[in-house]
């Protein structure tokens, strides 16, 4: 298990809540927290406690009412809806419960992706689909399409996409979901492997107590209130 | 860079019926806006090839057509000796007084009468449109009673086809021969003898004096001596000019007709394209919002969206464009409003309709995409994952 170290992630008095009709319904209450580089943490909790509304919170993709997110040092509740598009094309990486892979583009070209928004030339996109469909264990499945593929093989094609631009975090919305168990204990091992060897954060929502034990770090919400459980 | 293109040809592939009726629905517009340009287009060549650049019309002054103009004798011998006109290799001038009048026809098909041109020619009007060949038979003796017909003529009016017999300015005449004169207006036409033919009608004068010009750049200062000269009551016009304006209310006519049907046609077919479009977008919230999670801009999802749409149009644009090609195949007559006689043209298909029918069906394509793309680029993110 590697060692937490610096912060990446700084949350200071974080507040959010949804407005139904006339109604406003907190779903996160002043929550302050940090997590540190390389640390694999599972946040858990019942439906509706607001932990897929934190994990897009950091992923800066919904808004916060109040309070600090500071990632790798950038304030991004400050940073406007393109500059945060801009932003986690290059630092976040995004794994669903579904896989949300495009189904018209094959394997290789869902990987690419992400790359589409950077600077590479055609050639050096083609060197790190092929590296990080390596690293998931699907070379020879480059060009299948998603409905080619077994839920698990989809799901390592969408960690590769997540990590094709070697972002320093990972954003996992209950992961092994929608998998049975041999394919989501792959996806985990590949997740543990991607905070061992790579170096990655990976902040990981999920219900799944098999999932959590992966984890460095578990952290329980409940009625938008944060504990921390190991 | 952005999303990209294959991802919207292969949504568009991936559901191919939806895409095929609707690019369907945008092609038959197309093809209604395409035809009628090629309708257009072959009623102006047709009318526009009848003339040769080289020669010259001498009509009475304001007249519209041959049909209403007259040229007396002793001004059409003043125009024959004018230093313009070419001398054939017979040393006679390259010059021909010719009469035009309408009579009425029965059709082969359905009895119905339409009126038909009938020329008077003089020996030289033969070499002066040499796009008039004798297919069948010979010409007509000078003098004699016989007439030669346009092929179209021959082969759509009762009594035109060779060996049979016309009645018409008191006069049974035969027909001795068939003339093709490929895709002009004198293959909706009956000639014979010039001067048989003025006194069957009883006329003194000529409805026009055509020429071939020695030099055609002197084409302007002889127009402007003829014109202003006082023992000639004349205009001069180029035959390509004199056809051309022929051509042109009618030709208008039918591309105002066509724009007017397309026009209504058009909003059809675009709310089909919305339909379509809005359908794409809802199949696919989920990928937006992975897209945007992704990062993405909203100018991406909006282009994405857009180009699907044109794509779908360009779809409906070649198949229309397709389908109205075959309309090359079909000839049709219908009334020359210049002349009130039938003229027989083809649809002809040129490389401007096939881009302005192309970039109508894209703009259709535009028109019907822009507000699914919006509402596509305009989708929350976090909303966008959770309904997909």
């Amino acid at each position: 298990m590697a060692e937490p170290s610096a912060p990446i992630v700084t949350i200071r008095n974080l507040s959010k809540s949804y407005r139904r009709g006339n109604q406003v319904l907190p779903v996160l209450s002043d929550i302050s927290f940090d997590i540190a580089r390389g640390e694999f943490v599972a946040l858990m909790g019942p439906s509706g406690s607001g932990k897929s509304t934190l994990l897009n919170l950091i992923a800066g993709i919904d808004s916060a009412d109040r309070g600090s997110i500071k990632v790798g040092g950038v304030e991004i509740t400050t940073l406007s809806e393109s500059e945060l598009a801009r932003w986690r094309a290059g630092n976040v990486g995004f794994i669903f419960q579904f896989y949300n892979l495009i189904p018209v583009l094959t394997a290789f070209e869902n990987v690419e992706l992400p790359l589409l928004l950077t600077t590479l030339k055609r050639r050096q996109r083609r060197d790190h689909v092929e590296a990080v469909l390596s690293v998931v264990g699907l070379s020879d499945r480059m060009d299948h399409y998603p409905s080619q593929l077994s839920g698990g093989q989809q799901q390592r094609v969408a960690i590769a996409r997540a990590i094709v631009t070697d972002p320093e975090i990972l954003v996992a919305d209950e992961p092994t979901g929608d998998l049975d168990r041999a394919s989501a204990e792959e996806i985990l091992q590949l997740m543990d492997r991607l905070v061992c060897e790579f170096k990655k954060t990976v902040i990981m929502v999920t219900h799944d107590p098999r999932a959590a034990e992966k984890a460095h770090n578990v952290r329980h919400l409940e009625k938008g209130e944060l504990s921390e459980a190991s | 860079m952005g999303i990209p293109y294959s991802y919207s040809f292969r949504n568009l592939w991936t559901r191919r019926l939806t895409t095929l009726l609707t690019a369907s629905g945008m092609g038959l517009v197309v093809f209604v806006f395409a035809a009628t340009l090629m309708l257009a287009e072959g009623l102006q060549q047709t009318l526009v090839a009848t003339g040769s650049p080289d020669n010259v019309m001498v009509l009475r002054k304001s007249s519209n057509s041959e049909v209403q103009s007259a040229v007396e004798r002793d001004q059409a011998a003043l125009i024959e000796s004018q230093p313009e006109v070419a001398v054939g290799p017979d040393g006679k001038p390259l010059l021909a007084k010719e009469l035009v009048v309408l009579i009425n026809l029965k059709k082969r098909a359905g009895d119905k009468p339409a009126n038909v041109v009938i020329r008077g020619v003089s020996a030289a009007s033969l070499e002066l449109r040499p796009a008039v060949h004798l297919k069948e038979g010979r010409m007509p003796r000078p003098g004699s009673v016989e007439v030669i017909a346009g092929e179209s003529i021959a082969r759509r009016f009762k009594g035109c086809g060779l060996g049979e017999t016309l009645r018409f300015g008191m006069r049974d005449w035969r027909v001795v021969g068939v003339f093709d004169a490929g895709a002009t207006g004198f293959s909706s036409e009956i000639w014979g003898d010039s001067d048989q033919m003025m006194q069957a009608f009883r006329r003194q004068v000529y409805s026009s004096v055509i020429f071939r010009m020695r030099n055609s750049s002197q084409f302007e200062p002889f127009k402007a001596r003829v014109e202003g000269d006082p023992r000639l009551t004349v205009e001069a016009k180029r035959e390509t000019r004199y056809y051309l304006d022929q051509s042109e209310s009618m030709a208008r006519f039918l591309r105002i007709l066509g724009m007017v049907l397309t026009v209504v046609f058009s909003i059809g077919a675009v709310i089909g394209a919305t339909i379509t479009m809005y359908a794409a977008v809802a199949n696919r919230v989920g990928e937006i919002g992975t897209l945007r999670a992704l990062g993405f801009q909203r100018v991406s999802i909006l282009t994405a969206f857009i180009m699907e749409a044109l794509l779908l149009g360009l779809c409906g644009g070649i198949l229309g464009v397709g389908a109205a090609s075959f309309m090359q195949l079909i000839t049709i007559s219908t009334m020359n409003w210049a002349s009130f006689s039938e003229l027989a043209f083809s649809f002809t298909l040129t490389f401007g309709i096939l881009w302005k029918s192309l970039v109508f069906s894209v703009v259709m394509g535009f028109v019907g995409g822009m507000l699914p793309a919006v509402r596509a680029a305009r989708m929350n993110i976090v909303t966008a994952l959770r309904a997909g």
